[in-house]
C-alpha cells in the first residue's frame, strides 16, 4: 500500500453569499493515497471544486487540517505554500487559463520560469512533453490559433512540466467537445498509470464512473465513496 | 524566478499588448508634458514681467505735489496742496548732491492741429532730462534744447502715432503745427514704443517746459521725475527732497516721493503673485497628470487580476508576482516620463524659435516634481491592486474580478 498522498481532516469552508454564509465544505475527512485515481461528482455548488481547490492549495481551509505528503500546510507560510504548490501539484482548469500573449511553449514552461529553470533546461523539458500530448507542432503558436482540445493540452502540459506527485483537474472536458474530451481523459488516464494521483471533478456521470474509487458530494459533504472493482485503468 | 526572467516576462508583455503599451506611455507623457508646458508658460509670464520691469530705469524717484493720503490709488496720484511745486523747486532740487538729474513736467492736454487736421492729445512740457529719464529715442530729429527750463521756445517732439495722424508719410521735421493756438516747430520724433507706466507715449507731443508753463497759463509741476548718481541713496535723498522743499515752502512739508523702493514692494506684489499662479497652475496639472496616471496604471493591472491568480497557482510566491508588475510597471512609467519630458522640452524649445520675444521656460522644479509624482502615482497604483491580488488565495484572483 502506498503512503497516503492527501488526508484531511474535519475540514470545513464558509463562504459569505451575501448576508447568508455557505456552509461549503461540512466536516469533511478525506485521505488518498499515492497515485490513485479518483472522480468527484456532484450537483453544482456542492462542493466539489472547492474541495479541489484546497487540496491544491488555490484556497484555505477555514478551519481542520490539510497533510500533503509529509507537510502539514494549513500552519506553513506562504512563501512556503507557493514552493510545495510549485513542487507537488499540478492543476488544470476548466477554462484553461492560459495566458493569451505567451505562446504555448512560454504558458508551458512557466512554472519552471518561476523554478528558476535556464531556458535550454526549460526547452529540454517541454519539448518531449508537447510530443508526448502530440502537440509538438504547436509549440510557439499563441493561445487564439489553437483549438480546445490543443488549449488543454497545453495546459496539461503546463501542469506537467514540474514532475508533480498530483494532478488536479477540474472539469477538464467542460469546454471540449466530446471527441476532445474523450482524448483529454485518455491521456489524463496515462499520466496516472505512470504513478501520478489524478484527481478529476465533473459533472459527466460516463467520465466520473471511469476513475477507480468515485467520491459524490452533496451540500459540502461527501455522500458516496466507492471503490470500482473493474475500473477501466485496472485492465 | 530568475532576474533575467522577470525582465523578460515584462518586456513580453509591454511588446505584445502593444495598443495598451503606447496608451498607458501616452498618458504618462502627457501627463508629465502639460506640467512641463503649463509650468513653462507660467514662468515664461514671471520673467516677462521682471524684464519689462528692469526697462523702466534704474533709481528714478518721482515728486509729487501734495501730502499723499492713504486713501489708496496706483502710482499716478493726484495730490491736492495749497503750494504747489515749481521749476524753480525742480531746480533748487537738481542742486541736491546725490541726484544726477531732475526734469519738471508740466502736463495737460491741448488740441494740436496742422493744415487742415487736428488732435486733442496729451501735452508735456520737460527738459531734456526727460528723454534720459524716461529711455525715450528719437527716430529723426533733436530732444528738446538744453535751455527748456529757462525759456521758452516754439519746438515740440511728436509721438509716432501722432506725427502718422498729422503729417502721415510726409516729413513732419521743421514743420510748424499748432498746439493750444501757439506755433511750434517739429524739431524731433520719438521711436515708436509702447505704453510706459501707464503714459502711451505714441500719442503725445512733448515741448519745453517754459513754453508749457506760457500755454497753460499756470506755473504749477504736475510732477518731478529724479535719478539717482548711485543706488542706495534713496533714503539720504528723501531727507534732503524734504528739506529743500519745506524751505522753500515756509517749512511745509507738503510734497509726496515715490521711490523705486516704492515701485519695487508693489513689483515684488506682482511677481509673487504671478508666482503664486505659477504654483496654482502646476499644483492643478500635476494633480490632473497624477489622476490620469493613477486611472490608467490601476485598471491595467487590476485587469489582469487572473493572471497574477495564475501566477500563483502555478507556484509564484506573493513578492514574486509583486515583483514582476513593479518591474513593469517602472520600465513604463519610466519610459512615458522620458518622452514626457523631451517632449516638453522639444515644444518649449520650438516655441521659443517661433516667438522668441516671449521667454518660455520650464522650471527645474517643474521638471522634478513632475517625473517625481508620474513615478511615485504610477508605480503605487500598479503596485496597490497588483499586491492586493498577490496577497489573496489564487482561487479568488483567478475569477479575475
Amino acid at each position: 500500500m502506498a503512503k497516503s498522498a492527501i488526508k484531511i481532516t474535519e475540514g470545513n469552508k464558509t463562504y459569505l453569499m451575501g448576508e447568508q454564509p455557505l456552509h461549503v465544505l461540512n466536516n469533511i475527512n478525506l485521505t488518498i493515497e499515492s497515485g490513485d485515481y479518483i472522480s468527484i461528482m456532484g450537483p453544482s455548488g456542492s462542493g466539489k471544486s472547492t474541495l479541489l481547490n484546497i487540496i491544491g492549495m488555490l484556497d484555505q481551509l477555514d478551519s481542520g487540517t490539510y497533510q500533503l505528503l509529509t507537510s502539514e500546510t494549513t500552519t506553513l507560510s506562504e512563501e512556503s505554500r507557493a514552493q510545495l504548490r510549485r513542487q507537488h501539484i499540478g492543476f488544470i482548469f476548466q477554462n484553461f487559463h492560459l495566458i493569451p500573449r505567451l505562446t504555448a511553449f512560454e504558458n508551458a514552461s512557466l512554472p519552471l520560469m518561476l523554478a528558476e529553470k535556464t531556458l535550454s533546461k526549460r526547452h529540454q523539458i517541454v519539448e518531449p512533453i508537447f510530443k508526448q500530448l502530440g502537440i509538438a507542432h504547436r509549440l510557439n503558436h499563441l493561445p487564439q490559433q489553437l483549438s480546445g482540445g490543443q488549449l488543454q493540452r497545453v495546459a496539461i502540459a503546463r501542469a506537467l512540466v514540474m514532475s508533480p506527485n498530483i494532478l488536479l483537474a477540474d472539469e477538464p472536458t467542460g469546454n471540449l467537445d466530446q471527441a476532445s474530451g474523450h482524448e483529454v481523459i485518455e491521456l489524463l488516464e496515462q499520466l496516472n498509470q505512470q504513478g501520478i494521483t489524478l484527481l478529476i471533478v465533473t459533472h459527466d456521470k460516463a467520465i466520473g464512473k471511469r476513475a477507480k474509487r468515485q467520491l459524490t458530494m452533496v451540500d459540502g459533504q461527501i455522500t458516496t465513496d466507492t471503490v470500482s472493482q473493474t475500473s477501466k485503468s485496472d485492465e | 524566478m530568475r532576474l533575467s526572467d522577470n525582465y523578460h516576462y515584462c518586456y513580453l508583455a509591454l511588446i505584445r499588448h502593444r495598443i495598451r503599451t503606447i496608451l498607458l506611455l501616452l498618458a504618462v507623457a502627457i501627463g508629465v508634458t502639460s506640467v512641463l508646458l503649463l509650468t513653462s508658460l507660467g514662468e515664461g509670464a514671471r520673467l516677462f514681467i521682471t524684464q519689462e520691469f528692469s526697462n523702466l530705469g534704474n533709481q528714478v524717484m518721482v515728486v509729487l505735489p501734495g501730502k499723499k493720503e492713504t486713501t489708496g490709488g496706483s502710482v499716478p496720484i493726484y495730490g491736492t496742496s495749497p503750494r504747489d511745486l515749481t521749476i524753480e523747486d525742480a531746480d533748487a532740487l537738481s542742486r541736491i548732491s546725490t541726484i544726477e538729474q531732475t526734469a519738471p513736467i508740466i502736463a495737460g492736454t491741448a488740441l494740436v492741429s496742422y493744415q487742415g487736421l487736428s488732435r486733442e492729445v496729451i501735452t508735456i512740457g520737460s527738459s531734456t532730462a526727460f528723454f534720459h529719464i524716461r529711455n525715450l529715442s528719437l527716430s529723426r530729429g533733436q530732444m528738446l534744447p538744453q535751455t527748456s527750463n529757462v525759456r521758452a521756445s516754439a519746438v515740440c517732439v511728436l509721438g509716432f502715432k501722432l506725427k502718422q495722424q498729422l503729417f502721415g508719410n510726409k516729413t513732419a521735421i521743421g514743420q510748424w503745427l499748432k498746439i493750444g493756438g501757439q506755433r511750434f516747430r517739429v524739431i524731433g520724433l520719438l521711436e515708436e514704443r509702447g505704453e510706459s507706466m501707464g503714459l502711451d507715449m505714441r500719442d503725445m507731443v512733448i515741448i519745453p517746459i517754459r513754453s508749457a508753463e506760457s500755454l497753460f497759463n499756470a506755473p504749477s509741476l504736475f510732477r518731478i521725475l529724479l535719478t539717482l548718481k548711485q543706488a542706495g541713496s534713496e533714503a539720504y535723498t528723501e531727507q534732503q527732497i524734504r528739506a529743500v522743499i519745506a524751505k522753500r515752502h515756509d517749512g511745509e512739508d507738503d510734497i509726496s516721493i515715490v521711490s523705486q523702493n516704492a515701485l519695487l514692494t508693489s513689483f515684488n506684489k506682482i511677481i509673487s503673485l504671478v508666482t503664486m499662479a505659477i504654483g496654482a497652475i502646476a499644483a492643478i496639472s500635476l494633480i490632473v497628470a497624477g489622476f490620469l496616471i493613477m486611472n490608467v496604471s490601476y485598471v491595467s493591472v487590476s485587469r489582469r487580476k487572473s493572471e497574477i491568480g495564475l501566477l500563483k497557482a502555478l507556484g509564484a510566491s506573493q513578492s514574486e508576482v509583486k515583483r514582476l508588475f513593479l518591474t513593469e510597471s517602472s520600465i513604463l512609467v519610466g519610459l512615458g516620463v522620458m518622452i514626457g519630458i523631451s517632449l516638453g522640452y522639444s515644444v518649449v524649445f520650438i516655441a521659443t524659435q517661433v516667438w522668441p520675444n516671449f521667454p518660455l521656460s520650464i522650471p527645474w522644479w517643474a521638471t522634478v516634481s513632475s517625473a517625481l509624482l508620474a513615478f511615485i502615482v504610477g508605480i503605487l497604483f500598479s503596485w496597490l491592486p497588483a499586491s492586493i491580488a498577490a496577497k489573496q488565495d489564487p482561487v479568488i484572483a483567478l475569477r479575475g474580478y
